[in-house]
């Protein structure tokens, strides 16, 4: 049954973003502190355990993988109902925060290839 | 003609995804044909919703009577669902194989980002912690940004703002990708996966590696994946606090 992979996917769902409430609740912040990224990170837990003790069937992964394959799509849509207007006036922050932090990302990849030189993957993949 | 309109303003969710799949089509279309793959169709597409968007005010696009099922799909509800469903191909034995490097690139890479996000906001002028967190968390990706404003109540602007750096992201790194990797040192898998991890944003990491060398994608695209989870972990929960402490 693919809707027990969907309300699993709820179930994950639900689960991180109380957490989230509540971390909110705790630092007295008004807002849901990393309720998605508890949420995925439940769902990873969830997955690999299923898999393991062999029970993640087709059907529980295709009613997850609907959903999986509408990130983008609701990205799209998510763009289409911004506030274009008031984000303009401030289109050069967009501009140089974006080229900006993506270039100074580049420099750091020699760095870091550098600093682990060494230090091959566990099972060999650099060959 | 009236009954047509009705029947398209009583069914705007389900016009949504008619609207949005041609979106995709024509974007996609015009990256092979006009582009030759340099710019993905998603950066493409995710442009285009921008500026349906301008067509609107507030609600962007969604104020437009027909267009109102936009909000539904593209509403926050759907968008941390959808997110939270593309864990589905991640495991955590997958991201041990990446080695140390991949795991010490992922946080080197989220947190140095946000932190330079972060300085050039200030710099920017910005002086809450709420904005200045969005659109930190905006030059990690273009779901990072929006995610973490809305978790924490950024204002609607700068929510836009950290959108379109993302997709700005995703056109420097694909065309910047095949034009520095001999520069860069991304010519093995090894550095394919810290490249993924640095970058984030997985749409662009795997059309910029396709483009330098297709075997690499996957590697680059396995811990790129990881990274918008780290992120939209990382970004509300440890960096907006510390952000909050300085600027409160």
């Amino acid at each position: 049954m693919k809707i027990y992979g969907v309300a699993l996917l709820a179930g994950c769902y639900f689960s991180g973003l109380l957490i989230g409430e509540w971390l909110g609740m705790l630092f007295g912040i008004p807002g849901n502190m990393g309720g998605v990224g508890f949420s995925m990170l439940f769902l990873i837990l969830l997955t690999d355990y299923l898999k393991k003790t062999d029970r993640f069937s087709s059907d529980l992964e295709q009613g997850m993988g609907f959903w999986n394959s509408m990130y983008i799509p609701v990205v799209i849509a998510m763009a289409s109902i911004q506030n274009v207007d008031a984000a303009l006036h401030s289109g050069t922050v967009a501009l140089v925060v974006g080229i900006g932090c993506t270039v100074l990302c580049f420099m750091l990849l020699p760095l870091m290839s550098a600093a682990f030189k060494n230090s091959n993957p566990t099972d060999g993949a650099d060959d | 003609m009236e009954r047509t309109i009705d029947i398209l303003l009583r069914n705007g969710f389900v016009l949504s995804f008619l609207i949005v799949g041609l979106i995709m089509f024509l974007t996609e279309l015009a990256s092979k044909r006009l582009f030759k793959k340099r710019i993905p169709g998603i950066a493409l597409a995710v442009v285009s919703g921008l500026v349906l968007a301008a067509f609107g005010k507030e609600k962007g696009i969604a104020d437009v009577g027909i267009f109102s099922g936009m909000a539904l799909l593209g509403g926050n509800m759907l968008r941390d669902f959808t997110i939270v469903s593309t864990a589905l191909g991640a495991s955590f034995q997958e991201i041990r194989k990446s080695g140390v490097a991949g795991i010490v690139a992922l946080f080197t890479g989220v947190t140095f980002t946000f932190f330079c996000g972060s300085l050039m906001a200030i710099a920017f002028g910005y002086r809450d912690a709420e904005s200045i967190a969005t659109i930190a968390a905006g030059a990690c990706s273009f779901i990072v940004g929006p995610v973490t404003g809305n978790a924490i109540g950024a204002p609607s602007d700068v929510i836009t703002l950290s959108i379109a750096e993302g997709v700005i992201k995703v056109i420097v790194v694909v065309i910047g990708t095949p034009l520095l990797a001999g520069k860069i040192g991304l010519t093995n898998k090894h550095a394919a996966m810290v490249y993924g991890g640095i970058m984030g944003t997985t749409s662009g990491v795997s059309a910029g590696l396709a483009a330098t060398d297709v075997r690499l994608v996957p590697y680059g695209a396995l811990t790129a994946t990881f990274y918008t989870g780290l992120a939209v972990l990382l970004c509300p929960t440890v960096f907006y606090p510390i952000l909050k402490f300085f600027f409160p």
